[in-house]
């Protein structure tokens, strides 16, 4: 995963030392100027500005970042508890905000769900079960390292159920996780792309995806041994 | 007070399906580079429902997938217009495929397109802006419909017009020299690698007949399927020094192709066609879209069969419909509604069984949707049930029994057509003047021809 932006340069240590500890790669930056700069070859991650001592200096960060081509996002500001009104009519340039002094699950927890919220996740990169092996970041899968030809909704669905294996998923569900809004025909359409799914995988590894009767769909073996 | 204009979708939606179609193009784009795809194929469809294609490179693809292709319009069948005819082919990044029988060292993607007129609006002669506008209409009022044809098509040695039968191996025959049982094993690989499941594939009654029953999924999926399947059965068949024809009626006396397509609606994720609590299992909404078909019948058999060679498979009878009626286990019916088995609801259905394997796939369905949901608008009672062998009734038993056949040749047809406002309103202005344009030209130049009946038959005589 590419870095956070962090500031200010070095940021507090108790902050750092959250960042390192659940395992996020960050790197703190002086100034906008810095940030662009520094920027990696794929884009910001994200990024977390903690304003509790500047205030002006910090926001005046956080609109520089939204103001780029490519807006940095999810974008976290940390602010002391007697300085919320720093946060009025500025709803544009943060997606969240966290109260120092910092508590570390609070920041986790809220941090996490930023990131999973923008789709982008914590998740590791590659997804892997037996011998089916889906990257993320390259939006491919393979069965026994042969590539398997997706369209989208099949990666998609193909996707979600990878990443959680065992469990079983009504057809509802399906649709509201991994169609969203954009679905017609409810439920039906999940059997249609389980089929064509089940073709792709090839008579070998269809078996990869049950049919729970009267339930829904499983993705490999159950976690109570069925 | 004013309402904002918001549009078809709601604006909690908007946002959603822009980011969803953003991320469906980065996978495009994602997966053309890791599988070093060489060739993207953009698709689309005349109005006579014939394919087309243009290729573009990789580099060309991030552009036209955000601004779309333009090209000039009046060198397709039905697009031509008097003014202004550029218009812009729309990748819909959604339908993005490999090409499976592509040779694996340049690998080629597909992707079908929308097109549309210069400023985006729909461009009004694309077939399958029609299915969508058509199943959209259907959504507004909770229905969804779902599309399940049986393709049938025969392989011939090759196209010359004396064909040659492959073999005589007859319905669900197994024999080791049947050469293209290796064609069909074949062409449903490829089918289930281009995400078009089969349900099931056999031998049909006809010599070098054969027939793909495909699984059904929506409309607009289902047509795009049929131009898939109809390309990847010539290809293959091609491939291996055969040629495949969906020509409704290439031999006389042998039944010819059809495409009976099994029709279902689903509304909130119920199958609407099903009712418990009916004796028969059918809901009122089953029974007036079965009424709907059967009254718009007549008018509709010009798209669903669009051929002069057509009405020669609809005229000879064996498994296709001549009279206008439904049944329940009866092929003679034009509407068939098999049965379902318990436990299956899901499965109820109805089949329509005139349309042959030469349609536009994206009219044809946009037809008989519309027609059904006509139906269901007006309240339409279902008539009784035809019970016996229709082809068994003499003309005057039909007409004392009130049946209607089915036009019994395109020009009676189309004389159906061009009086339907159903039609009109379901094709849109543009293909419905330019269809009938089209055909009765297709026509008169038929009459005119003499025939090799007339030759054998009159030349000794007179």
């Amino acid at each position: 995963m590419d870095p956070l932006l962090v500031f200010p340069n070095p940021p507090p240590p108790e902050l750092a030392q959250c960042l390192d500890l659940d395992g996020w790669s960050w790197k703190a930056v002086d100034n906008a100027e810095a940030a662009m700069a520094e920027e990696p070859d794929e884009g910001w991650s994200g990024a977390v500005v903690v304003a509790d001592t500047d205030p002006a200096g910090a926001f005046a960060l956080c609109r520089r970042l939204r103001k780029v081509e490519v807006p940095i996002q999810p974008l976290l500001v940390l602010v002391g508890g007697g300085q919320l009104d720093a946060l009025e009519l500025r709803d544009d340039l943060f997606d969240d905000f966290c109260l120092t002094p910092l508590r570390p699950a609070e920041f986790r927890a809220r941090i996490e769900h930023l990131f999973s919220r923008a789709g982008r996740g914590t998740r590791p990169e590659l997804v892997e079960y037996g011998p089916l092996a889906l990257n993320l970041e390259t939006y491919q899968a393979a069965v026994d390292d042969e590539p398997l030809d997706l369209t989208y909704m099949e990666y998609e669905l193909l996707k979600f159920l990878a990443a959680h294996p065992g469990k079983v998923f009504t057809r509802e569900t399906l649709l509201s996780r991994v169609w969203g809004y954009d679905y017609y025909g409810g439920a039906r359409t999940v059997d249609v792309h389980i089929r064509r799914l089940r073709a792709k995988l090839g008579e070998e590894h269809a078996g990869l995806i049950h049919t729970v009767r009267s339930v829904g769909y499983r993705f490999g073996q159950s976690r109570w041994g069925g | 007070m004013e309402t904002p204009d918001t549009g078809d979708i709601t604006p909690d939606i908007k946002p959603d399906r822009e980011r969803r179609r953003q991320d469906q193009q980065d996978y495009v784009l994602r997966t053309i580079e890791e599988r070093g795809v060489r060739l993207i194929r953009l698709w689309f469809t005349d109005v006579l429902g014939r394919h087309k294609s243009v290729a573009i490179s990789p580099a060309e693809l991030e552009t036209v997938l955000d601004e779309g292709l333009q090209f000039d319009g009046s060198a397709i069948d039905g697009f031509s217009r008097i003014q202004e005819s550029d218009v812009l082919a729309r990748p819909d990044p959604s339908t993005f495929e490999l090409l499976p029988w592509a040779d694996p060292a340049e690998p080629s993607g597909t992707i079908f397109c929308d097109i549309t007129n210069l400023d985006g609006t729909s461009f009004e002669g694309d077939p399958r802006q029609v299915l969508r506008r058509n199943v959209d209409r259907a959504r507004t009022v909770g229905f969804e419909m779902f599309c399940a044809p049986e393709v049938e098509f025969f392989y011939f040695a090759d196209s010359s017009p004396v064909p040659t039968t492959l073999d005589r191996a007859s319905y669900f025959d197994l024999t080791t020299t049947d050469v293209a049982s290796d064609l069909r094993k074949q062409t449903l690989h490829m089918l289930e690698a281009l995400s078009i499941p089969v349900e099931y594939s056999f031998h049909e009654d006809g010599p070098s007949q054969h027939e793909i029953d495909l699984q059904y999924t929506d409309a607009l999926s289902m047509a795009d399927s049929v131009m898939t399947l109809r390309l990847a059965v010539k290809k293959i068949a091609m491939d291996r020094g055969v040629y495949a024809t969906f020509m409704p009626k290439p031999l006389n006396g042998v039944q010819g192709s059809g495409m009976h397509t099994h029709l279902s609606l689903f509304r909130d994720g119920e199958n609407a066609f099903h009712d418990p609590t009916a004796a028969d299992g059918l809901s009122d909404t089953a029974r007036s879209f079965i009424a709907g078909l059967l009254r718009h019948a007549r008018e509709i058999t010009a798209v669903t069969n669009q051929l002069v060679n057509s009405y020669k498979r609809i005229n000879e009878g064996y498994e296709a419909p001549r009279y206008v009626s439904w049944a329940r286990n009866n092929r003679s019916a034009l509407v068939r509604v098999p049965i379902t088995k318990p436990g299956k609801v899901d499965s109820t259905r109805i089949e329509y069984r005139a349309p042959d394997p030469a349609c536009n796939p994206y009219l044809a369905f946009s037809v008989l949707l519309a027609a059904g949901l006509r139906g269901i608008e007006d309240h339409l009672e279902l008539p009784a049930e035809a019970t016996m062998n229709l082809y068994d009734l003499s003309r005057d038993e039909q007409r004392g029994m009130g049946v209607a056949s089915l036009p019994h040749n395109l020009e009676e047809a189309l004389d159906e057509m061009e009086a339907s406002e159903l039609v009109r309103e379901t094709l849109g202005d543009h293909i419905f003047e330019w269809f009938l344009r089209n055909k009765r030209s297709e026509w008169n130049e038929y009459q005119r021809q003499v025939t090799p009946f007339e030759l054998e038959t009159y030349l000794p005589n007179w």
